[in-house]
């Protein structure tokens, strides 16, 4: 997965949990719980759907490294090469 | 035999709209599945039935809006015994699973698709069956509608004579007419939805039809839809005198819906604040040990077994909820009736705005993986509109979580007719004394807003101290 797969698999499955955004303003260094306002629910819905859908399980100890989108593409370019 | 009434669901209810029937007369219900969809100004609803049987006579047409009690529905029960309303207070067991997506319970033309889709499909006269869902689990998305409304319109007109199953499509996207209506609209060819209804709740009737049929042959020959000038559409007759209430719940914009809901809430509040004489009590608790063993537990565990900190805090709230029973229950005609199981309210704030209470029945009954699990499926399903009407009933107590990006701390304002309120801020980290030393630990502040007819500080105090030991040892919750 390269980083352009990476950003739009996030941003899709963002989409689905918060359907209201604006994805082509979701910055890429702000923490995604302010920028669209994720809670601790939404947020490991989107741990469980980027497991569903790319197979890249993210445990709690990494969650730090995937607050962002560009966290999570870096993530899981590095995971899934 | 029995009527199937529309359900109160919640305190602030007063009326509902009749969105869609799932069954007809002749079919089969069972309890437990979802036998009709109605509108409240905070959510869309699927109903349940509440025993087995055959429905009878549906007597309130889709579209509809009516008080609470009203009823709805004939249901000839099995026994020939009367059908109970859906104000039963015995909760069924299976609307949970009913309710899911693919539950055996669930009609198989009962399509999955949020409210705003349906309100789409709605306005662009899109049969829901006949879509398929690209969406998650087949669910049927804004696309979906709009692809199928492209061919639909292009393939065949609406309203023109057609196959059995454009006729379906026309009876399924204008739930504000009569079959009746319909039918003869279907006949004549006239589009339901250039039509201004005069009858119950704005909802098109057979003679609004015929005049609309008689305004299209006299004024206009072409078939370009429009609407009849009211004076004509009574031609001969009086003009019929504008419907009490035009605009149906299902066709609220959203704006409209969040000042409703927001409505809704602050009547209830100012309920609460009038009648409730409130006292607020509030206690720091040290997370360090939950928090710890938490992620323990969550090590190796793939995320969709995973369980939430706000899972745990919410099922030491039930636990020690049963060790002050005084807070767990109604206040009703100036006395309080205790509750022996935890009907558990949770507050879920929408991403739109606004605030909406699910119910997690017989949560007393729950493991904490199954609490985790009735937790993330009531959230998700509140927030796309799809709850069941008994996760709508009146819980026995509420909790509210500001969860991590809150406040501190909430003083919550109680529910009429619950005793109590339980509040939990956000999780941060603080100096702390722990034997002596100054150390640093996440703490979370509870707060508990209780009911002076029932209760007092000191007895509340006992329920926040019964909160905090039991967070000490969240491997015995």
């Amino acid at each position: 997965m390269n980083a352009t797969d990476a950003r739009t698999t996030v941003l899709g499955l963002l989409a689905e949990i918060a359907p209201e955004i604006d994805l082509d303003a979701v910055p890429d260094d702000e923490d995604l719980r302010d920028a669209v306002d994720l809670d601790s629910l939404d947020f490991l819905t989107l741990v469980e759907r980027v497991h569903e859908r790319t197979g890249v399980d993210v445990p709690e100890m990494d969650y730090d490294q995937v607050r962002t989108l560009r966290g999570w593409a870096d993530y899981l370019v590095a995971r899934t090469a | 035999m029995g009527e199937f009434r529309m359900p109160s669901l919640g305190a602030d209810m007063t009326e509902g709209t009749l969105l869609e029937w799932l069954v007809g007369p002749g079919d089969p219900v069972h309890r437990g599945q979802v036998i009709a969809v109605i509108d409240t100004v905070k959510s869309a609803i699927d109903i349940e039935a509440f025993e087995d049987g055959e429905v009878e006579t549906l007597l309130v047409e889709p579209g509809a809006t009516v008080s609470v009690g009203t009823p709805l529905a004939v249901i000839r029960t099995n026994a020939g015994a009367v059908a109970s309303a859906p104000t039963e207070p015995t909760p069924p067991a299976e609307p949970l699973e009913a309710s899911l997506a693919g539950g055996p319970a669930e009609p198989a033309h009962h399509v999955a698709a949020s409210p705003i889709v349906r309100r789409l499909a709605h306005e662009l006269s899109v049969d829901l069956d006949a879509v398929e869902g690209s969406g998650r689990d087949g669910s049927i998305t804004r696309h979906d509608v709009e692809v199928a409304a492209a061919s639909h319109h292009g393939a065949q007109p609406l309203g023109a004579p057609g196959t059995a199953q454009s006729v379906k499509a026309v009876s399924r996207a204008h739930p504000s007419a009569s079959p009746r209506a319909r039918r003869r609209a279907t006949e004549l060819g006239i589009d339901l939805q250039a039509i201004a209804g005069t009858g119950p709740g704005g909802s098109v009737t057979s003679d609004d039809v015929e005049g609309a049929a008689r305004v299209a042959t006299t004024a206009s020959s072409d078939m370009t839809p429009q609407p009849p000038p009211r004076a004509a559409a009574g031609a001969g007759r009086p003009a019929p005198a504008p419907p009490a209430r035009r605009a149906r719940a299902a066709d609220v914009r959203t704006d409209e819906r969040k000042d409703a809901m927001q409505a809704a809430t602050a009547a209830l509040m100012a309920r609460s604040k009038r009648e409730i004489p409130h006292y607020y009590l509030e206690t720091t608790i040290d997370l360090r040990a939950m928090l710890d063993w938490v992620a323990e537990r969550n090590q190796g565990r793939a995320p969709s077994e995973r369980l939430l900190p706000a899972a745990v805090l919410l099922k030491a709230t039930v636990t020690c909820m049963l060790t002050v029973p005084d807070l767990n229950g109604f206040y009703v005609d100036d006395r309080f009736e205790p509750h022996d199981h935890v009907d558990l309210g949770v507050a879920v704030s929408l991403r739109a705005g606004g605030l909406l209470v699910a119910n997690i029945r017989g949560a007393d009954s729950l493991s904490l993986d199954e609490l985790m699990a009735r937790l993330k499926d009531i959230a998700t399903r509140a927030r796309a509109g799809r709850l069941t009407s008994s996760e709508m009933t009146v819980p026995t107590v509420t909790v509210t979580n500001l969860g991590d990006q809150g406040a501190d701390l909430v003083h919550g304002v109680i529910y009429p007719p619950q005793v109590a309120l339980v509040g939990f801020g956000r999780t941060v980290e603080r100096p702390w004394a722990v034997d002596g030393m100054l150390t640093v630990r996440p703490v979370v502040v509870a707060t508990l807003a209780g009911d002076h007819r029932v209760t007092d500080g000191h007895r509340g105090s006992r329920f926040l101290a019964a909160l905090d030991t039991a967070l000490q040892k969240p491997e015995e919750l």
